[in-house]
């Protein structure tokens, strides 16, 4: 789509577009390019030499155990965050839904853990299960489950993964609940005229006609999982007990910002780069396709 | 709804009070610790009640930090998140609705490449690139300046878009009643444009102050000195220590307040912050 009318300037749009532009290049395509560059070298801690060492780096990445373990634990906690925090979210939308005095009051009691910094979302949640402190870790051990993340590897998962759901709660209820309500009333009517009780409707009407908005969710909260946790796990866990939750986006960090390991590092991040334009192009793609029935 | 059984809104509502209440657990028990005294924090099982320590843990945090871990007064912090927040979300602004302004209504050599440059940065989040840009940052003396803690997170290509789309949308008559009133494109876009972006304008403004306010890696990076903290950075500073000298009272009112500006914009201003959720991912 074009504008007929346009107006004309020789220099105008230029001047208008040279911020953004300038913040771009400077903050953008300079350090990516650095990225890229830096994935192809060898520097030692001081940068005082630096070698050329073409693919080097990628090849020692796939070679080290500790990597293939961050995208194993990667995949693991995306896909619980995932499946888990849509289950939730589209079951709360559901009920929702069908409530009429008080759907605005849950919607707004529902929609706050959005605004809340993952870090600070982090400590809230750690407090709560502290080995020593937590009022639910004092709950779970009067059930007779012993509960410590800091020792042990499956329970810092764990921690990371409900903060992680909590934290995304409020915008898969939204988007759920958005998508619900433009669910044509009269397919629903006249489903419950042909007999169909509401798991029936639910199953052959509902989420059919949802499945667009699911899609996208899907590919948002991989997105979310992959790289808005960073936050989550350095604030709860620091990718500890031993490594058990560095997922990729900390393991960048750690291996740069802690380890000084520069070309290790750029070469994650070119990884991680390649990863995220496979997951926008299969976004584009698929919703131009419409996944619906 | 089709049928009406008053069963079933008895299970709905139960529901969803269960979902609101485990949502609300965390806030809630942090609320209650940073009512408490550190004896009654630290003893098993913690009190479910609040306390009388409200007052005093407050002030405490927010004129003189905690004790062990962070000294900075959380005032200052909150001082910077909010800096940071306003800058981010009125920079963004800014500079994309200007820049979509050229791209919609000029036509010039290198539109499409100007297009083509600003909209990958779609593809690539700050986390992927952190590293190489902390370098440019610190070459360009950045580091611990209000400029480098924000600039780099102004250049995003979602605001410059959904305006884009904006524009797209507006009446052709408009523009051309303008120019023939003999209105300049800039008249144009103050007195026409300006006013109706109005919404989209709120909408994007609260969900920039909330991406703003709630950073998280890139302060952790780019501020070494106390005083530049923001106030997710001080939290993560106050428990960053040994767990037996976490003051948990006055981590938690840090919590609280953190939590509460961008929690207020969200509830008070709900309608837009939606609208800008949705308009944001399409």
């Amino acid at each position: 789509m074009e504008k007929r009318v346009v107006f004309q300037s020789r220099w105008l749009p230029y001047a208008l577009l040279a911020p953004q532009l300038a913040v771009t290049l400077v903050f953008f395509f300079w350090p990516a390019s650095q990225a890229l560059y830096w994935s192809l070298l060898i520097q030692d801690a001081f940068a005082a030499r630096t070698q050329f060492v073409w693919f080097d780096n990628f090849r020692d990445l796939f070679n080290d155990p500790h990597y293939i373990a961050s995208f194993q634990v990667t995949a693991v906690f995306s896909i619980l965050v995932t499946v888990i925090g849509l289950t939730i979210a589209l079951l709360l939308a559901v009920f929702a839904d069908r409530v009429i005095r008080g759907a605005r009051l849950y919607k707004t009691l529902l929609i706050w853990p959005y605004a809340v910094a993952a870090a600070v979302a982090a400590v809230l949640w750690v407090f709560l299960l502290n080995p020593t402190l937590g009022v639910l870790t004092h709950l779970l051990r009067a059930l007779g489950y012993d509960w410590n993340y800091l020792l042990n590897a499956r329970q810092a998962l764990i921690l990371i993964v409900i903060t992680a759901v909590w934290k995304q709660i409020s915008y898969n209820f939204l988007f759920f609940l958005a998508g619900l309500q433009s669910v044509p009333k009269s397919l629903i009517e006249a489903a419950a005229i042909d007999g169909a009780g509401p798991a029936r409707r639910f199953w052959t009407i509902v989420f059919p006609m949802l499945s667009p908005t699911t899609f996208f969710l899907l590919v948002v909260n991989i997105v979310y999982a992959f790289f808005d946790t960073f936050a989550i796990v350095d604030a709860a866990t620091s990718g500890g007990p031993v490594q058990a939750t560095a997922i990729l986006v900390f393991k960048v960090y750690q291996d740069g910002v802690q380890a000084l390991d520069l070309g290790g590092s750029a070469a994650q991040s070119v990884v991680l780069m390649v990863v995220v334009i496979a997951l926008t192009v299969a976004q584009f793609r698929f919703v131009e396709r419409k996944v619906q029935y | 709804m089709v049928e009406q059984r008053p069963l079933g809104a008895v299970v709905n509502h139960l529901v969803l009070i269960a979902g609101v209440a485990i949502v609300a657990l965390p806030l809630y028990v942090g609320f209650v610790a940073s009512t408490l005294s550190f004896d009654q924090v630290t003893s098993v099982p913690m009190q479910m009640t609040p306390g009388t320590h409200l007052v005093e843990n407050y002030e405490a945090v927010l004129l003189h930090g905690s004790t062990a871990a962070s000294k900075a007064p959380v005032g200052q912090m909150m001082w910077n998140s909010l800096v940071m927040a306003l800058a981010i979300a009125i920079g963004k602004i800014t500079i994309s609705m200007l820049s979509a302004f050229a791209i919609v209504y000029f036509r010039f050599p290198l539109r499409k490449t100007c297009f083509w440059l600003i909209f990958v940065t779609l593809m690539l989040p700050v986390e992927v690139r952190i590293l190489p840009t902390y370098k440019v940052v610190a070459e360009l003396g950045m580091v611990d300046t209000y400029a480098g803690l924000t600039l780099p997170l102004i250049a995003s290509a979602t605001a410059t878009f959904l305006f884009r789309q904006f524009f797209l949308t507006v009446p052709e008559e408009l523009a051309e009643a303008a120019r023939i009133d003999g209105a300049g494109p800039m008249r144009f876009f103050i007195d026409i444009l300006l006013p109706l972006s109005r919404t989209s304008i709120a909408a994007l403004f609260v969900i920039m102050f909330i991406y703003g306010w709630n950073q998280y890696l890139w302060p952790l990076l780019v501020t070494t000195r106390e005083e530049m903290y923001t106030v997710v950075i001080g939290i993560k500073r106050m428990v960053a220590g040994g767990d037996a000298l976490i003051e948990w009272q006055y981590v938690m009112a840090t919590a609280m307040l953190a939590l509460l500006p961008p929690a207020v914009v969200v509830l008070l201003m709900q309608r837009w912050f939606v609208k800008g959720l949705v308009d944001t991912e399409k």
